[in-house]
């Protein structure tokens, strides 16, 4: 076989030189385009294809396997329940508390961080030694891992030897038991909440005002504004769509606060406390799913989760009036 | 077995002796390059296999130095171990793993209250350990054995540790408030019924005063009772029967007493506030498997040394311990059933006993002098091989159902706790735990 080619390909290519150079051309021309038209999806297709298998499709098993009653412990196993696993969320009285919680918990961590990092920010921006140093510093809690930060939170807020019931006591009040008081546990997986994103949320502020322009302030000092009107009616309408963008950043936060309720428990599983008075949404669907091993519900409760978010940005949206 | 079989020589050098030719035979009849047959590997062996083991938390094997000694014994074989630190993160992990068939050690850890789920339901992916050389049933507790096997007679699981309990309790605090401090006149103070170890916890709390706490939990009470009733939270056909049955409402109650009664410390254990208790000796006693004894000499300290003690708790009771799987799916199945029937061997549980207090559950081991003659230098000395082995000899065997980890938790962490932490009635907590376990158990 080899031997006839060998043979063969001398005398065959002068004849055929020029049609296979015309070929040629046309093949390149065609490879040009093909180049020019699929290259750009070729570019893209790892962002689709990972997205695809990780985001797409659990997406829509997981809403698949919310129609059905599977266990963890054979999840080849599906029985068809239709939407039962969605209707019984209706009269569940776990899934309305950490619904409740997540609310409460998002609303005590999102505005007391948003709102300190505004000042952060703004303080920041002045022109200040060792500004990097700082910016670093805020930052570095955004860097601890949350297992390492709540773990020393879960000190601190100790009943009987926490830090800060020993400064409660100084100025006079008595011991609070972080752990069982449904607003005091509440505020303390806040507290870390807000620890953790407060200086990450500063300094996409900061970067925000250094973008606005310098003369705008020049205008308002010349027009008699203090520095908190500067900040009223300069700093803060600049930032209307950085702010937007951090609330919306800090919901979807909120809505799946999940590491730190977690560990804020010290360590003894999803409950969220022993009345569940801090079990979040994203907690309650960690119990379904790994604790009491019923995947079904667990998935049933991720896609509410995902149709409230919708939910809330539909109304937002309406609020707003219309697309921006 | 094969270790028995063989005719044995008078041991003129003593009870060592025995217990070393005894450790050296059992290692032998795995070794044992003719017992798997058409696999020359592990003894012959220049191929050398790697076979992992997953283990959670500080299982100990590792530790006990039981994998080196192996791979000293079969120079074919090499031991790695994966570790995750936490059961529960632990066991949905293997049960996934399990499910696709990838992705597993060759020999896994599996936590009692976990047992009779994956006997129930995984019990055809994994290898049947009862017919695995070198595996001798006589070796071990009846109960333990019953256990790990599945319905369909194949035993799966050997039993590793298992956790008999006694009442470590502080000489200091005891003799401050005017109660005994030998160990033997303390057992004796509620030796038999649950309720003395209320009422010592009343005489102690009148004389020492209200700040110090008599236990460290109520649901440290409510497992210790639990434990040793052969009853749990599933009947003898399996149903889930904890709401009818008295000894569970019972131990609930009686545990709740202690909370009522103010004699709790309000700790919930195994959280750092917990083991600062220890560190701060603000409870006198505690109910202590045989696998806490190193945690609490680790959490209470130097300080505490000469200190704690550990006495015959009122009924011999039960809590924890775990067993050894192979699952078929893992590609040195027959080399892996090979290691776990060593590692779960007499001689290696009785190593286990004396490097981590892991309490062995072969029984043949309890004749060997490092456990029979074992005894805690930290625990002033107590002779705690003697102690738990009655212990683990009482024990009624426990009917175990595949939920008894979900039913467990909720009636400590979410019942009992509410009682102990917030001050609740008995009946209150009894229904929000009854309330939470329906919601798990719904399907």
């Amino acid at each position: 076989m080899s031997d006839e080619t060998v043979l063969l390909s001398p005398a065959s290519s002068p004849a055929t030189g020029r049609d296979a150079g015309g070929r040629r051309q046309v093949w390149r021309s065609r490879r040009y385009r093909w180049d020019l038209r699929l290259s750009p999806y070729a570019f893209v297709a790892p962002f689709f294809l990972f997205f695809t298998a990780f985001g797409l499709f659990p997406l829509l098993y997981t809403g698949w396997a919310a129609l059905h009653q599977v266990e963890l412990t054979d999840p080849g196993a599906m029985t068809w329940v239709g939407l039962r696993n969605f209707t019984r969320l209706w009269d569940d009285a776990f899934f309305w508390n950490a619904l409740r919680n997540t609310v409460t918990i998002g609303l005590l961590s999102t505005v007391p961080q948003l709102l300190i990092a505004l000042c952060l920010a703004h303080l920041l921006n002045y022109r200040l030694r060792g500004s990097a140093f700082f910016r670093v510093a805020v930052l570095t809690p955004y860097a601890t891992s949350v297992a390492a930060a709540t773990l020393v939170f879960v000190l601190l807020f100790g009943r009987d030897y926490g830090m800060v019931n020993w400064a409660l006591s100084t100025v006079g009040f008595g011991p609070v038991d972080w752990q069982n008081g449904t607003l005091a546990s509440q505020v303390a997986v806040s507290t870390i909440v807000v620890w953790r994103w407060t200086g990450y949320n500063a300094l996409i502020y900061l970067a925000a005002m250094q973008a606005v322009p310098g003369d705008l302030y020049e205008s308002a000092a010349l027009d008699g504004a203090s520095r908190w009107q500067q900040f009223r009616h300069v700093t803060v309408p600049a930032l209307r769509p950085t702010i937007f963008f951090t609330c919306v950043v800090s919901t979807i936060g909120a809505t799946q606060l999940f590491g730190e309720p977690l560990l804020f428990n010290g360590g003894s599983g999803a409950t969220g406390g022993s009345d569940h008075q801090f079990q979040t949404l994203g907690l309650y669907l960690y119990e379904q799913g790994w604790v009491n091993l019923h995947l079904g519900r667990a998935s049933a409760i991720a896609w509410a989760m995902f149709l409230m978010l919708l939910l809330v940005a539909g109304a937002v949206r309406l609020v707003r009036g219309g697309p921006r | 077995m094969r270790a028995r079989s063989r005719p044995s020589s008078p041991a003129p050098l003593g009870a060592l002796a025995v217990a070393a030719a005894a450790a050296l035979l059992l290692a032998g009849c795995s070794q044992d390059p003719a017992d798997p047959p058409g696999q020359g590997g592990a003894g012959s062996g220049k191929a050398t296999t790697t076979l992992t083991v997953g283990v959670f938390g500080a299982f100990g094997l590792k530790e006990a130095g039981l994998y080196d000694e192996y791979m000293a014994q079969n120079p074919g074989v090499r031991i790695e171990q994966t570790s995750i630190e936490r059961n529960e993160n632990y066991y949905p992990q293997l049960l996934t793993h399990l499910g696709t068939g990838s992705g597993l050690a060759d020999v896994q850890a599996v936590e009692v209250n976990n047992i009779a789920e994956i006997t129930a339901t995984q019990a055809d992916k994994l290898v049947d350990l009862g017919r695995a050389p070198g595996v001798d049933k006589a070796a071990y507790l009846p109960w333990k054995w019953a256990q790990g096997t599945a319905k369909n007679g194949a035993t799966v699981a050997l039993g590793t540790d298992i956790g008999p309990q006694g009442i470590c309790y502080r000489k200091d605090l005891f003799a401050a408030a005017g109660l005994p401090t030998d160990r033997a006149a303390v057992g004796a103070l509620w030796a038999g019924d649950w309720n003395k170890y209320l009422e010592t916890g009343k005489a102690y709390k009148a004389k020492a005063g209200d700040g110090k706490a008599f236990v460290d939990s109520a649901s440290g009470v409510m497992a210790a009772v639990t434990g040793g009733s052969a009853q749990r939270f599933y009947d003898d056909q399996g149903k889930v029967a904890y709401k009818t049955n008295p000894a569970v409402r019972g131990a609930f109650d009686l545990a709740a007493r202690f909370a009522s009664e103010g004699l709790s410390a309000k700790l919930q254990q195994f959280t750092p506030a917990w083991d600062q208790g220890f560190s701060n000796g603000n409870f006198a006693t505690v109910s202590c498997p045989a696998w806490m004894l190193g945690y609490i000499q680790d959490k209470a300290g130097p300080a505490g040394k000469d200190k704690w003690d550990v006495a015959a708790a009122p009924k011999p009771s039960n809590w924890g311990g775990s067993f050894l799987v192979v699952p078929k799916a893992g590609k040195h199945a027959q080399e892996a059933a090979k290691l776990a029937a060593w590692l779960t061997a007499p001689a290696q549980q009785a190593k286990l006993f004396e490097k981590r207090g892991s309490f062995p559950s072969a029984s043949a081991a309890y004749r060997l002098p490092t456990v029979a003659g074992a005894h805690h230098a930290y625990f002033g000395d107590a002779p705690i091989g003697e102690i738990f082995a009655r212990a683990a000899e009482g024990v009624p065997v426990t009917v175990l159902g595949p939920k008894d980890l979900v039913i467990a938790q909720n009636l400590a962490d979410v019942g009992m706790l509410q009682v102990d932490q917030k001050g609740r009635s008995a009946q209150e907590g009894w229904d929000a735990a009854v309330a939470a376990i329906d919601n798990a158990l719904d399907q």
